[in-house]
């Protein structure tokens, strides 16, 4: 049987999407409609701060007077996984508490680092001794400043030194945590690795307050805590003694839980909510009307993993034959409107000084006939049947998966579709590793290791059974490097051994579209995954 | 007094077995909530020590029985998902509690509305000899009968809350901050609801009435000199209404069930929506009691609905 690309499913979205466009073109057109209803607290707050944002919220087209106060809504799609920020894993939590906690440093727009509760650091020239200097007039939502304590007290928890487990992994490699006076603290580490600097962007809390963050959490970022609601969401207030001056804008923001796709794209129909990232490119096109949709690359690797452990996926001609026969442009242009970045290997192009292109490797249109000869080679000229599992919550995946299904019939490969929950895909293929083949993205951070490392054969993380020891050799080196030029060039290498020996098929780095209200302006796109609400205001 | 430990008896008993059958079934299911809470970037370390938290070492048999055990005790567990802090977990009874109003409230207001709009309607029907009136009050029911309540919602909020801004979509107040407003908003969701179950009920009302107007005591009462309305009223209606109390008690526990997928489409905090995440979440002790309520709701109705038919008709003892 012939499977029918536009399914019941398909129909189903699609007469949807035309009850929305005649709602679009229908619904009053201007939207002044009632607006959130309290424009109660705009305080006119004078020039001298206004003047200096602007200057950092570059883009903006005006610098008109009342930028300051309001509320506004941002809708997510999962709800929080934990308030404490140490003990926070989902990613869709961390982009919110970015908003309520600093680090010593954080990263800025462009993927750098910047000074946070510290305002400057050295690293020794063996890279195993790191001294930070704090900032001064720091303070936590409760209203004391940050000493020195604070700060080795949260570097303590961290890294394991307080109760003997790690909250964040790559921090155990802390050995001492000392205050040399106390704007100074010094951090000693076992092993040099440069890329531990970014992880200092771990959220420092008042000494003492672990117990107490998940329920009330206290932090120095730009908003403060109000209220949680499981299955509602989380509501943030202004930080009035933030220390970058002139921010934040807002008085209030709700990060409102919208639940799957087609009740956001109703609630951005309606108007309630001001800011919605993670778009999908139909939702997209339906609401161009009323929000400006905007797409920024992402850190994320979208690919079709493979599992170099199941038959005949074992086979390194069979993983390249796959890889040959994808279309990635149909995909990027199916999937995401054209608006991703191809890859070729486990590296987003975001990371400017550690990627390298390798996109000539199986090119980036389908080569049916390479592909066929390599399965000719390999024994399975006649092909061989696949299941590829998708979380089905995930459209962009499954849609995905519906596209390679058909490419992959071209060379004979006769694969299927395995839809499941998501408890059931971590169960099954994360952590039991028991699938042929499935479409994910995992996310970077800024560091280059964060996904190469996963790689290595023995890794806990490695669950497509990547199996390279040249890899592992070389990733050694990667990590010991301490001149980055030699550091990027290991890591080029790293993503040349995985794609030639197609550790998996690779695919794209996706945008990430979100919509903004036509209402607001100022808000910044992240390389990373975060959502910086500070510089966003109200416009009318 | 027998009579209603002998209901209690049987409520228990209920309870007991469909909580087994849930517990059973989220031991068959692929997916596991240790995974699930972690995701993708936990150590072995903490989800060793997580699962060790949750009791999950323990083989089931053992892990039911603690749970009845704390049920009993009025004990419901915590949440696996949720946590009120660090170390201590959400009680489930303080999750629930939290969101249960709403659907009571949507399913209070729903159930006004049926009972409100139908009964009348019905009467109406019933007494109308006009055949314009006949035939399109029968299309009409028929066709809000055929229209499944989540795409009710959709219409809904495309037409009222996008086109013609009566509501915003979406849009909630706590019932804590604003009760008049939380009503509001509960409005157009319990007409997603109730509009199938009026049209079944008016319909069901009218047959039934038609069905009582051909007895032998209506044309008794006629004889014996009543008026047309007190004959309505007094004696058809009464009668006719006897069915349709069962029916209605049926429509309570379908609106329990509607309102999960209604709370789903407008974005309602209630339990539906709690239902539906915890069971993908594999909350367990959510589900459990949340099904148990469910359940309870259901035969407790069903209860009221016996209770009725005594004052109803005296007849009956």
């Amino acid at each position: 049987m012939k499977t029918c690309f536009h399914g019941k499913k398909k129909l189903c979205s699609l007469l949807f999407t035309a009850l929305l466009v005649m709602a679009v073109l229908g619904g009053c057109a201007d939207g002044t409609g009632e607006s959130s209803g309290d424009n109660s607290s705009k305080e006119s707050v004078t020039d001298s701060q206004g003047t200096a944002s602007t200057q950092e919220s570059t883009q903006e087209q005006e610098a008109s007077g009342d930028m300051y106060g309001g509320s506004i809504v941002v809708g997510i799609q999962q709800d929080i996984d934990s308030l404490d920020p140490h003990k926070a894993t989902a990613a869709g939590t961390k982009e919110i508490l970015f908003n309520i906690f600093e680090g010593l440093v954080k990263p800025d727009e462009n993927g750098h680092l910047i000074g946070a509760v510290a305002s400057d650091y050295t690293i020794s020239e063996d890279g195993l001794v790191y001294t930070f200097t704090l900032r001064d007039g720091v303070k936590f939502h409760n209203g004391n400043a940050v000493t020195a304590e604070d700060v080795k007290y949260s570097l303590e928890r961290v890294s394991g030194l307080l109760d003997g487990t790690p909250l964040i992994s790559t921090m155990s490699v802390i050995t001492a945590v000392d205050i040399l006076d106390e704007k100074t603290v010094q951090v000693t580490v076992g092993s040099a690795n440069t890329e531990l600097i970014y992880s200092f962007v771990a959220a420092v809390i008042p000494a003492g307050s672990g117990e107490e963050e998940g329920a009330d959490p206290v932090g120095t970022g730009p908003f403060s805590y109000v209220s949680y609601k499981p299955q509602e969401g989380i509501v943030l207030a202004k930080n009035p003694e933030y220390w970058q001056e002139g921010l934040p804008h807002v008085d209030q923001v709700e990060f409102k839980i919208v639940g799957d796709g087609d009740t956001a794209l109703m609630e951005l129909q309606g108007g309630t909510i001001d800011i919605y990232p993670y778009l999908t490119n139909s939702q997209a096109q339906v609401i161009q009307d009323n929000y400006q949709v905007t797409s920024a690359p992402t850190t994320m690797v979208q690919a079709l993993f493979l599992n170099n452990a199941a038959a005949p996926l074992d086979d390194v001609r069979v993983r390249q034959a796959i890889c040959y026969a994808l279309d990635k442009e149909e995909i990027n242009e199916f999937v995401g409107g054209g608006t991703g970045s191809l890859i070729s290997s486990c590296m987003p192009p975001t990371l400017k000084d550690y990627y390298t292109d390798l996109n000539d490797t199986y090119g980036i249109t389908a080569n049916v006939e390479k592909a066929k000869e390599l399965l000719t080679d390999a024994g399975y000229a006649d092909g061989f049947d696949m299941e590829i599992a998708i979380v089905s919550d995930y459209e962009f995946h499954m849609q995905t998966g519906e596209v390679i299904v058909e490419q992959l019939k071209k060379v004979g490969i006769n694969a299927t579709i395995q839809g499941m929950e998501n408890s059931e895909w971590l169960e099954k293929v994360y952590n039991g590793r028991e699938f042929d083949a499935t479409i994910t993205c995992l996310t970077s951070d800024m560091t280059p290791g964060y996904l190469m490392n996963r790689f290595q054969t023995a890794s806990g993380k490695n669950f497509i059974n990547f199996a390279s020891p040249e890899y592992d050799e070389v990733y050694q080196k990667a990590q010991a490097a301490i001149d980055l030029t030699e550091k990027a060039e290991y890591y080029k290498q790293l993503q040349k051994i995985l794609c030639d020996q197609a550790g998996s098929a690779f695919i794209q780095t996706p945008a990430d579209k979100t919509a903004l209200s036509n209402r607001i302006a100022g808000y910044k796109f992240y390389p990373v995954y975060v959502q910086d609400i500070s510089t966003v205001y109200i416009v009318e | 007094m027998k009579y209603v430990g002998k209901k209690i008896g049987t409520l228990i008993m209920t309870l007991f077995l469909v909580s087994a059958a849930a517990f059973l079934a989220f031991e068959i299911i692929p997916g596991d909530v240790v995974a699930s809470i972690l995701g993708t970037e936990a150590t072995p370390e903490r989800e060793a020590q997580l699962r060790e938290e949750l009791g999950f070492n323990d083989p089931p048999i053992v892990r039911y029985g603690k749970w009845v055990a704390g049920v009993f005790q009025g004990d419901f567990g915590v949440s696996y998902r949720y946590s009120k802090n660090m170390n201590e977990m959400m009680p489930v009874a303080e999750l629930i509690g939290d969101k249960l109003p709403v659907t009571l409230w949507l399913a209070a207001i729903s159930l006004v509305l049926i009972v409100l709009v139908s009964i009348p309607l019905g009467v109406l029907w019933a007494k109308s000899g006009n055949h314009l009136l006949d035939a399109a009050l029968g299309v009409i029911t028929q066709a809000s009968m055929a229209v499944p309540s989540f795409f009710l919602g959709i219409l809904v909020t495309w037409l009222f809350g996008i086109m013609f801004r009566f509501f915003r979509p979406g849009g909630y107040v706590s019932y804590q901050d604003n009760f008049p407003g939380f009503l509001g908003y509960l409005l157009f969701p319990a007409i997603s609801i109730a509009l199938p179950k009026v049209a079944m009920t008016a319909r069901f009302l009218r047959n039934s009435m038609l069905t009582e107007l051909d007895s032998d005591y209506v044309r008794t009462a006629y004889s014996k000199g009543c008026t047309k309305e007190r004959v309505m009223y007094g004696h058809v209606l009464r009668n006719a209404m006897m069915p349709v109390v069962t029916f209605l008690g049926m429509i309570v526990a379908e609106i329990v069930a509607g309102s999960i997928v209604v709370e789903q489409v407008f974005g309602l905090p209630g339990i539906g929506r709690l239902l539906i995440s915890s069971i993908s979440t594999r909350d367990f002790p959510v589900v459990e009691i949340l099904i148990l309520y469910i359940t309870f709701v259901v035969i407790f109705v069903y209860f009221l609905v016996d209770i009725l038919y005594k004052v109803i008709d005296p007849r009956i003892s």
